[in-house]
């Protein structure tokens, strides 16, 4: 023994769980609906996977670089931000479109607000809200296997119906991780198993959202309907991949409810009454914005000091 | 029925097969010992011995200074050498006597002597407790008469001994359940001895079984006493979460368990006041877990107080491998040493020695706040909000977010995927806070 010997603060111990296996945790329960979309839309589509990730972790480092800040790519973050980016695309997109989203991901929404943990907006939503209103046409344009058709979001709000159960296995038009419900699901399960998520976002979103969709949608209780809203469009992918993005949704367990509901209150109003058929990337990045708020409304009190001033 | 519990916690690995299975072994000190005046919270005693004076096994050499204070004992007979600072396992330096051990260990006489606490008056009980210096030995070092002295004996309605031993790696308090399960009855019966109306009742962790089952034979035939089983989740031992476990009472800190009808003692207190109450024996032994991948012969051991730390290291085979942390106490709320020329005192449980040292290893990355450290906080808190207070040095802030309800238990720091030094803040900021208390205080 030399006698050196490290001194710290307790505890002097510490969990498994590391900011890294959280990113990789997500990038992998993510495959399924990668996968499954990259199978049904076609080899472009691993092509706009792959540029689209590339370019974001670039962004990434060459941000950090050019700042002379500690990189941090390997955390899995940029790489993350850059998929979920990815499986919001149409498979005909111009791959420049989706490096631009990247960039203004990484580079606008994240580092100038701080970096990783400081942006007040999921970055990969809002990027695509911004390609989205720049880009309208290209960016709604779902060919599949050179045939354009209706998504099944638009076919519900034209007043006809959906096949629900192609809608739930992935049988159907969208964005490349956006179509197959199930696939989506299996990740999730991975994500509430290994606790990277809880249930509370996304059960309170889709359980607001279906209420909401029942008092107004005009077709009752109609599970075609119903569940064709529920299955369609990014409801899936946003509600237990981007709702639940722990940055920008509320810490505390009651904030987190009323988030969920407020996401599915403001994501019924947009495909009700809204422009365009969907709206789950705007309701997110509008429910990003009174995160504070909820939180501070919310802030829990102390064990044994519920009910009492402070 | 569900297990006793609380909401929150963590499961760290717990280290215990280690040592659970090493009887108790007696140690003797080579050295010198020493006594540190300060082992407990409040006052420090008053010497009450000088230089080259002769003391004797069981002799007062250190005097409880006020209200809040405790005796100090020594534990072996010899010369006093000194009285000077001397460095605590805690890394606070305390004025210490320091006694040359003659190896004769000739007691003081009356030591040892039998008593029926069933006879006893509730003054004679306390001021046994009170002579034989005996303090809050899960840690905190509360002096444990005044604990037993509250507003109202008739008030208190649960006397709960704990023994939760929640902290990983330590195994004392299973061993002396499972080897002198009498000694901690009787110490349960001489302190219902002091409140009337209430019952004992003995917590033990479910990773204990046999202590649990042994210990339920023994209360069958005690009309006051009962055990309690709890889940297994550090940290269910803290004080806070026990009475909530047993009462459903809850207890903040602005309150004492008296307030809430509750007194609650470690095990090894339990013992010793059975030892002070029934057998005329002062606090002057510790039973010490010397473990971890660092130690070669992982055991636990009887120990007078004021041994050197140094000494169990070589009583345990000695290093297996080069230490890179060694810690006194258990891995969430020990001391980290710097040398191991520290004295064994009442509040000593565990010697820790890791051959790795995790925190060493990993470098804080950003708040992704994620919300785990608000989901194992036993106390409620939110510490990603607290962090954001402290970096911003608003101790307004802090306390607005109940801050001065952390207890330190680490479970925080220890869930933190981002590896923030969540506690560390917390204890410099609760510090901060307490001393501009103090401080107003004294203005007024």
């Amino acid at each position: 023994m030399n006698g050196l010997l490290h001194v710290s603060s307790s505890p002097h111990v510490r969990g498994k769980v590391t900011t890294r296996s959280i990113m990789y945790d997500v990038l992998i329960a993510l495959l399924p609906a990668t996968v499954f979309g990259i199978y049904r839309c076609g080899p472009r589509s691993l092509a706009v996977v792959l540029v689209t990730v590339a370019a974001a972790v670039l962004s990434e480092y060459l941000y950090e670089k050019g700042t002379k800040r500690p990189v941090t790519i390997l955390d899995g973050s940029a790489a993350l931000t850059g998929l979920l980016l990815a499986l919001n695309m149409p498979v005909q997109i111009s791959l420049w479109i989706p490096v631009l989203g990247s960039v203004f991901a990484i580079v606008v929404v994240k580092q100038l607000f701080g970096g990783l943990g400081q942006n007040f907006m999921n970055p990969a939503l809002a990027a695509r809200c911004f390609l989205l209103i720049s880009f309208t046409g290209k960016m709604t344009d779902f060919t599949v296997d050179g045939v354009s058709g209706a998504t099944p979001l638009a076919l519900l709000k034209s007043g006809q119906s959906v096949n629900v159960v192609d809608l739930f296995w992935g049988f159907t038009g969208g964005s490349i991780g956006e179509i197959s419900t199930v696939a989506i699901l299996l990740g999730a399960v991975y994500l509430l198993a290994r606790r990277v998520i809880s249930w509370i976002i996304p059960v309170s979103y889709l359980g607001s959202f279906a209420i909401c969709l029942i008092l107004f949608g005009g077709h009752g209780l109609d599970p075609a309907f119903l569940l064709g809203h529920l299955f369609g469009g990014g409801l899936m992918l946003g509600a237990w991949f981007m709702a639940t993005d722990y940055v920008t949704s509320p810490i505390t367990r009651n904030g987190k409810i009323l988030f969920g509901i407020l996401l599915g209150v403001l994501t019924c109003i947009f495909r009700l009454f809204g422009g365009s058929a969907g709206g789950v990337s705007y309701a997110i990045i509008l429910g990003n914005l009174v995160v504070p708020l909820l939180e501070k409304v919310t802030m829990p009190k102390a064990f044994g000091w519920e009910g009492k001033q402070s | 029925m569900s297990d006793a519990t609380f909401r929150g916690g963590v499961h760290p690995y717990d280290g215990k097969d280690l040592s659970k299975d090493k009887p108790v072994r007696i140690v003797l000190p080579k050295g010198d010992l020493v006594y540190p005046l300060s082992q407990h919270i409040g006052a420090p005693a008053r010497p009450v011995v000088a230089k080259g004076d002769s003391v004797l096994v069981g002799q007062l050499i250190g005097e409880a200074s006020g209200f809040l204070s405790a005796n100090v004992i020594s534990s072996v007979s010899g010369k006093v050498k000194a009285i000077e600072p001397r460095l605590l396992p805690n890394g606070m330096t305390a004025t210490s006597i320091i006694v040359e051990n003659d190896h004769a260990y000739q007691a003081v006489p009356g030591m040892g002597e039998k008593r029926d606490c069933m006879k006893m008056t509730k003054e004679e009980i306390r001021q046994a407790i009170k002579d034989a210096g005996i303090v809050g030995m899960g840690g905190a070092g509360f002096p444990t008469h005044v604990k037993l002295t509250p507003k109202d004996d008739s008030a208190i309605d649960y006397v709960i001994v704990n023994g939760a031993e929640c902290e990983p790696y330590l195994t004392s308090d299973y061993r002396m359940m499972m080897e002198e399960p009498k000694k901690i009855i009787g110490g349960l019966r001489a302190m219902l001895q002091l409140f009337e109306n209430a019952r004992g009742v003995i917590a033990i962790e479910k990773n204990k079984p046999e202590a649990i089952e042994m210990l339920s034979e023994l209360v069958k035939d005690e009309p006051r006493m009962e055990v309690c089983p709890m889940k297994v989740k550090y940290p269910q031992g803290a004080e806070r979460n026990l009475i909530y476990a047993v009462s459903g009472r809850k207890l903040t800190s602005r309150k004492l368990p008296a307030d809430v009808g509750c007194v609650v003692s470690n095990t090894d207190s339990v013992i010793a006041i059975y030892m002070a109450v029934c057998e005329t024996t002062p606090l002057m032994r510790r039973i010490v877990t010397v473990t971890g991948n660092a130690i070669q012969d992982p055991q636990n051991f009887n120990v007078r107080t004021g041994t050197c730390y140094a000494e169990l290291i070589e009583e345990a085979g000695g290093f297996a491998g080069e230490p890179a942390k060694i810690i006194s106490g258990g891995p969430m709320m020990g001391f980290a040493l710097t040398n191991l020329e520290v004295p064994v005192t009442k509040t000593s449980s565990a010697l820790l020695c890791l051959l790795e040292d995790p925190v060493a290893e990993e470098s804080q990355t950003a708040c992704i706040r994620c919300g785990r450290c608000a989901e194992v906080c036993p106390s409620h808190l939110v510490p990603q909000k607290m962090m954001e207070a402290c970096q911003r040095f608003d101790l307004e802030q802090f306390e607005k977010l109940y801050g001065m309800e952390c207890y330190e238990c680490g479970s925080c720091t220890y869930t933190c995927p981002a590896r923030r030094p969540l506690t560390q803040a917390f204890k410099q900021a609760r510090k901060a806070v307490a001393d501009n208390r103090r401080k107003q205080q004294a203005a007024k």
